[in-house]
């Protein structure tokens, strides 16, 4: 015989799925989203999602050639997820040097420093957003008012947030009752129409990016499910037993976060939980968690904060949390 | 429709060759039949340099209770008794015969007749089956007669006839189901008075219609026997997924299907449980699937055991230019074979032959924690944790994890999008820890 034969051990095919395709087929979900925020906000979405997302990849590319001196990451396109999702998480007038400052951060900090992808415990992109809302507050609460394409950049007008809006008037003394007038109909929410991060907006559009992954395989229900699900059974109880001081379920589900959280940060592969059991819990933590920040906290929003402190419990879950082995329990008869 | 409810993949069928009937192999110039094609103690050689055998006759007997009978499976010279390099790529003796003619030993039936009437009892089934070298043909090789005793204080009521054939390529057992249907399901009645159980379940899955359209129409005429189909998904071929899908019984980690009352068997065992006891033909020949996307007719054959694989290749059209590698078995499961010379053993169910680019494993990935392998893992194992702890050697915590359960189908390998090789690691962690666990044994 005249070619050699490659001998290695069982199995001899692979399913072709890649990170790369993965990591791609995430971005193809978070489309309808930046869809959405260009149509609302106009060309400064695109100006803060370009941004973030070259910069990400620059600072991956930078510290992998010349620090780690290894072979370029880049090209799994993680980096890119990276800067989309930090993109969406920040208001469409954020000056570039404030979105440079967080891409950094993210990259460079929370990733890199742990040895690059899948070793870090923390979602970059939380990181990095967290870290521009502690050191630029004004900034990073300044939200646009949705105003179509022709919407400026920096001189945007800008309005208060729905979770904002009642956060303040609750501590005001006023009652829901009287809020409900001045936030956006769940209608309105639900289509995006409203104050807020470039990328949380437009419910819808994070919808259909959900099917997509779901569709695609790329997450399971677990998680999503029960951030969302923990979050709306909270407010709930919270809602009957006072519906005067506390928004109801649906409020708190399209307001803010939730949706972008619960489908896209929460369910970053590195920073969650390895199993399905381990995941619902996971999902619920978060969803406790943002409510607990929501009402009692002192931000008036609470997803990435609950996000990055369920994903320190995170190592610990994988460790203790494991699913039912087939054939576990002890048979009778 | 049934299947099993944790894990599992669904590789690309690529099964090329289910509508091509079975032939016969041209019988090989020379073969060299191992005595090791089972699980369990090799059989001993009893015949000498330049004896003349006929087809059919005893050559290597087993010794023991696991262990099985190797049969000659052509007539002719031994030109000598030596090592050979089977499939699994160990060394192991191998009586080779030069062939002369085809006369077989006259105690088997050769006439085409169909014979219905089990007339040996359930202790004559089984001495007969450890006589004829019958052994678990969907791959494993585990000599039935082992698996037809029940041990003392266990009971069996109900037989699962496995023709599920999970496996990417293979068509042997789809082709047999069609062409000896009523045969096999002869075997399975014999494998039921052997049992001594009422009745019998022969799970397909549903990519072959026409094979559970066959089964199903034929065993109106068998009491006690029902064919099932089952939702298409790899490892369903498994013994303990095919339990469970089946009658939802779960067997223990770490016992047989016999502790939740029950034996599976293959269709392709029925087959040779057949020809063993109603034609008194011992286990010499078997059905292999011969494909390959670059083969050029690719195809079924009824080989003899000892056939080099060239032959198998030649017949299918000769080995393509490109060819890469070639698999013993399933895409998921079998071995690559290192020549094209290795016999075809009692266990070998296809050879694949794959094109180069094919041949190769992705670039190894950092883990990004999917948790795919976990998703994927018929067991509900932790397969990247697994790798870790064998990587880095914590093999305690690894037996912890249950690594031994591990039936090493490698879906998680399949399925982890940075190519890891998880079940490489897994094997060798396991491998330590059931060292570990037997010197524990000796110490006490």
């Amino acid at each position: 015989m005249s070619n050699l034969l490659t001998v290695s051990p069982s199995p001899h095919t692979h399913g072709k799925e890649t990170t790369r395709k993965l990591m791609l087929g995430v971005v193809i979900a978070l489309l309808p989203a930046l869809f959405a925020s260009i149509f609302y906000f106009g060309y400064a979405a695109i100006i803060v999602t370009v941004t973030s997302v070259t910069s990400c990849i620059l600072f991956e590319y930078l510290i992998q050639k010349l620090i780690f001196k290894k072979p370029l990451t880049i090209n799994d396109g993680s980096a890119l997820v990276t800067g989309m999702l930090l993109a969406f998480n920040l208001p469409s007038n954020l000056p570039v040097f404030i979105i440079v400052i967080g891409s950094f951060v993210s990259i460079a900090i929370a990733k890199m420093t742990f040895g690059g992808l899948g070793n870090n415990p923390f979602n970059p992109a939380l990181v990095g957003r967290v870290f521009m809302l502690i050191s630029f507050p004004v900034q990073m609460t300044s939200w646009p008012v949705p105003g179509g394409f022709g919407t400026g950049y920096t001189d945007a007008v800008t309005g208060a947030t729905p979770l904002a809006i009642v956060k303040e008037g609750l501590k005001n003394g006023e009652s829901i009752s009287q809020l409900i007038s001045q936030i956006p109909t769940p209608a309105q929410m639900f289509l995006g129409n409203t104050g807020g991060s470039m990328g949380e907006i437009a419910a819808i559009a994070l919808l259909i990016g959900f099917i997509y992954l779901l569709v695609k395989k790329i997450i399971t229900w677990h998680i999503p499910v029960s951030v969302i699900g923990s979050l709306a059974l909270f407010t709930t109880i919270l809602w009957l037993v006072n519906p005067e001081k506390n928004a109801g379920p649906m409020f708190h589900i399209l307001a803010g976060g939730v949706l972008l959280g619960a489908i896209f940060m929460a369910t970053d592969y590195v920073t969650s939980p390895m199993n399905p059991k381990a995941m619902i819990i996971y999902g619920c933590g978060i969803g406790i968690l943002t409510v607990i920040i929501r009402v009692w906290g002192a931000y008036p929003e609470g997803v990435s904060f609950a996000i990055l402190i369920m994903n320190a419990f995170v190592p610990l879950m994988n460790a203790y949390i494991k699913p039912k082995r087939f054939g576990e329990e002890v048979i009778n008869g | 429709m049934k299947t099993f409810p944790i894990g599992g993949i669904h590789p690309p069928e690529n099964k090329l060759t289910s509508g091509i009937p079975i032939e016969y192999l041209p019988l090989p110039l020379s073969v060299s039949i191992p005595v090791s094609q089972h699980i369990g103690v090799p059989a001993t050689v009893i015949v000498n340099k330049g004896d003349y055998v006929k087809t059919g006759q005893v050559i290597a007997e087993g010794q023991g209770f696991v262990t099985s009978n190797v049969h000659s499976s052509v007539s002719g010279k031994i030109n000598k008794i030596d090592s050979v390099i089977d499939s699994t790529g160990y060394k192991q003796t191998a009586v080779f015969i030069d062939v002369e003619g085809d006369e077989w030993i006259d105690t088997i039936d050769r006439s085409p007749e169909i014979i219905t009437e089990i007339k040996l009892s359930s202790e004559e089934i089984i001495k007969r089956c450890l006589e004829s070298g019958i052994v678990g043909l969907g791959g494993a090789t585990f000599p039935s007669h082992v698996k037809l005793t029940i041990p003392a204080g266990k009971r069996c009521d109900i037989l699962i006839v496995n023709g599920v054939e999970c496996e990417p390529y293979l068509t042997s057992d789809h082709r047999l189901m069609l062409e000896r249907g009523e045969e096999i399901l002869i075997g399975v009645s014999i494998l039921m008075k052997a049992l001594n159980v009422n009745s019998a379940i022969i799970g397909i899955e549903n990519n072959k219609e026409d094979a559970v359209e066959h089964l199903t129409k034929l065993s109106s005429d068998f009491e006690g026997i029902t064919v099932s189909p089952l939702k298409v998904k790899y490892p369903q071929g498994a013994e303990k997924q095919l339990i469970k899908a089946l009658i939802d019984r779960e067997v223990p980690s770490g016992h047989l299907p016999i502790d939740v009352n029950t034996v599976v068997h293959n269709v392709g065992t029925a087959f040779a449980v057949y020809e063993a006891i109603q034609k008194n033909k011992p286990l010499f020949e078997r059905v292999v699937t011969i494909t390959g996307k670059s083969v050029k007719k690719p195809g079924n054959f009824f080989v003899r055991t000892g056939t080099p694989v060239i032959n198998l290749i030649e017949a299918a059209g000769g080995m393509p230019e490109d060819t890469g590698k070639i698999v013993s078995g399933g895409p998921l499961m079998g071995k690559s074979l290192y020549s094209a010379d290795v016999p075809v053993v009692k266990g070998t169910s296809g050879i694949i032959l794959f094109p180069r680019q094919d041949s190769e494993r992705m670039e190894v990935k950092p883990c990004i924690r999917c948790a795919k392998c976990v998703a994927a893992c018929a067991l509900n194992l932790e397969p990247f944790l697994l790798m870790t702890l064998s990587e880095k050697g914590f093999f305690e915590r690894a037996e912890k994890e249950r690594i031994t359960d591990c039936m090493e189908c490698g879906s998680c390998s399949y399925i982890c999008p940075s190519g890891r090789p998880l079940l490489d690691y897994i094997r060798l962690g396991k491998s330590t820890v059931i060292k570990m666990a037997r010197q524990r044994v000796v110490k006490q």
